[in-house]
């Protein structure tokens, strides 16, 4: 049954896992950020020899599930830090979707930005600097938000290849302690708290952009 | 073959920039045209040979030729669908030639120097070298949205021209005084009647002291009550400065005011041209008739 000890004991525990799933959840992102909007414009890029490799790795990545990620990185790259690799796969495999999200933003530009551009004789990098992304990307803010909420909750996933992590972390004190449902119990909670002020946060950022 | 072109090269885009410039300082002598006579009179500044453009297999101009004299007003009518606009964006290089070949001041545009007939089809590095002399002006206004009006002016001269942040700004200001909109500087495009948006991309255009402008339809998508202040700003520039100017409109009062020629186009063709007066009052063709007194 339902113990306060226990559970007020287990908190620090599961706390300490918690800044480990805050923390791969930033770095994801950012290299889910960044490197879908690489692969975003890439795609856009003048030449099949640039955009036709890019479509392959991206159609491969996608299409194998993340676990497996995880585990082939894992076994093939020994010696490297559990966590580093769970922050890059997940980062690597959610910048698969958000590239797709960039392109929706960047395609909805409309053809006369581009051709202003031209005209203007803008060399090409400003052209996506100064005029076709700040367009694209305050379009795309929220379904970007929405991917971090989700990478965000497939941190777990980290635990197969042992990074301690908040569910990690609660299985471990559970199995100890013999107290699986206080140890579960607050990670949920943890999760639902945290998500919280994360939409709040987002629907602000939406409000601002959408001015 | 280098000192053949120096000296052209001298009094040709060097002139205009000055005239621009000085209208831009000077505008109470705006209204004198008598510029020095123009050194070139002959030499076209843009030539079109026998050019093709078809979009799969609709061919939309068919062998054209035509051009342009140095710091002429054309003024290009004819119905919808007969090519107006792809003659602009040709121009501006938005699209490419299907055949034949565009020179600019005697230069090849359409096309490079290479290959075994002497001509292979540009390359963006070249065409983005020369077409910087060109400047349009959108039905749409295409102002970016992202930036003030200010910068909407300055972005091409700092990143195109290497000109200094406050250099480019204040040549800004004085542009947008000039299209009237000197209070507007830290306004966003989207704040903007379409017709003050419309002079902001005017000011835009003529930042780049292009050689030609290009003006499609630039009044089509504005309310009638704005279209006045926009066609006033155009025959400013028109009267005070020597640039060439190649425009669609279906305003023939403007049209008759500013051009020097009028081109009425058909099918991909000029069916005829002629001064204002002229085609206007009495066209040739009955298909310049009828397409003007449809308009008129
Ligand atoms: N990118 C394109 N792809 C296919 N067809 C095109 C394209 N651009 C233009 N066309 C076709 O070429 C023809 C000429 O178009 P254009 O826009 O030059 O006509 P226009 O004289 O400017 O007409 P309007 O007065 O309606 O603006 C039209 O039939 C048009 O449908
Ligand atoms: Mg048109």
């Amino acid at each position: 049954m339902w113990d306060w000890n226990t559970a007020r004991e287990g908190l620090p525990v599961v706390l300490h896992g918690f800044g480990i799933t805050l923390l791969a959840t930033v770095l994801g992102s950012v290299v889910a950020m960044v490197l879908g909007l690489l692969i975003a414009v890439l795609r856009r890029a003048p030449t099949r020899w640039v955009t036709v490799p890019v479509r392959i790795v991206v159609e491969f990545v996608r299409s194998t599930p993340v676990m497996i990620q995880l585990f082939a990185v894992w076994v093939l790259v020994p010696g490297l830090d559990p966590l580093t690799i769970g922050i890059a796969v997940l980062g690597i495999h959610y910048a698969m979707y958000t590239s797709e999200v960039y392109r929706a933003g960047i395609d909805a530009v409309p053809q006369g930005q581009w051709e202003a551009a031209v005209a203007l004789s803008l060399p090409r990098g400003r052209v996506w600097r100064a005029v076709i992304l700040p367009q694209a990307v305050r379009k795309v803010v929220p379904a970007l938000g929405n991917y971090v909420i989700s990478m965000f909750k497939e941190t777990p996933f980290l635990s197969v290849i042992t990074v301690q992590e908040m569910v990690h972390e609660a299985n471990e004190y559970g199995s100890v302690h013999f107290a699986y449902l206080e140890a579960f119990t607050l990670a949920a909670a943890i999760f639902l708290v945290a998500s919280y002020p994360t939409s709040m946060l987002m629907r602000r950022l939406e409000k601002r952009l959408a001015q | 073959m280098l000192s053949d072109t120096d000296p052209k090269e001298e009094t040709g885009p060097g002139g205009h920039t000055e005239a621009v410039d000085d209208a831009l300082t000077n505008k109470g002598d705006a209204l004198r045209n008598d510029s020095p006579a123009n050194d070139s009179p002959v030499a076209d500044m843009v030539r079109f040979d026998q050019v093709v453009k078809r979009f799969g297999d609709h061919t939309v101009l068919d062998q054209l030729d035509f051009g342009l004299r140095r710091g002429e007003r054309v003024t290009l009518i004819g119905p919808s669908g007969s090519g107006k606009t792809t003659i602009l964006r040709l121009l501006m290089t938005l699209e490419r030639v299907t055949e034949g070949t565009i020179h600019v001041d005697g230069e090849p545009f359409s096309h490079m120097p290479g290959g075994r007939d002497g001509l292979v089809p540009a390359n963006e590095k070249y065409l983005r070298e020369r077409r910087r002399r060109i400047g349009m002006v959108f039905q749409q206004f295409n102002l970016f949205p992202n930036m003030k009006v200010l910068e909407n002016v300055t972005e091409a001269p700092v990143h195109v021209l290497g000109l200094s942040r406050d250099e480019a700004a204040e040549r800004g200001r004085e542009l947008l005084d000039l299209v009237g909109l000197a209070d507007k500087c830290d306004a966003h495009p989207t704040q903007l009647s379409g017709g003050q948006q419309q002079r902001v991309a005017i000011a835009r255009a003529l930042a780049m002291r292009p050689d030609i402008l290009l003006l499609d339809e630039v009044t089509s998508a504005l309310d009638p009550e704005l279209v006045a202040g926009v066609l006033d700003v155009l025959r400013d520039i028109a009267l005070s400065t020597d640039i060439t100017m190649l425009c669609v409109t279906h305003e023939m009062g403007f049209a008759r005011d500013v051009s020097d020629r009028v081109m009425m186009f058909d099918h991909g063709h000029v069916l005829e041209a002629g001064p204002p007066d002229q085609l206007f009052e009495a066209p040739e063709h009955t298909r310049t008739r009828e397409f003007l007194s449809a308009v008129l």
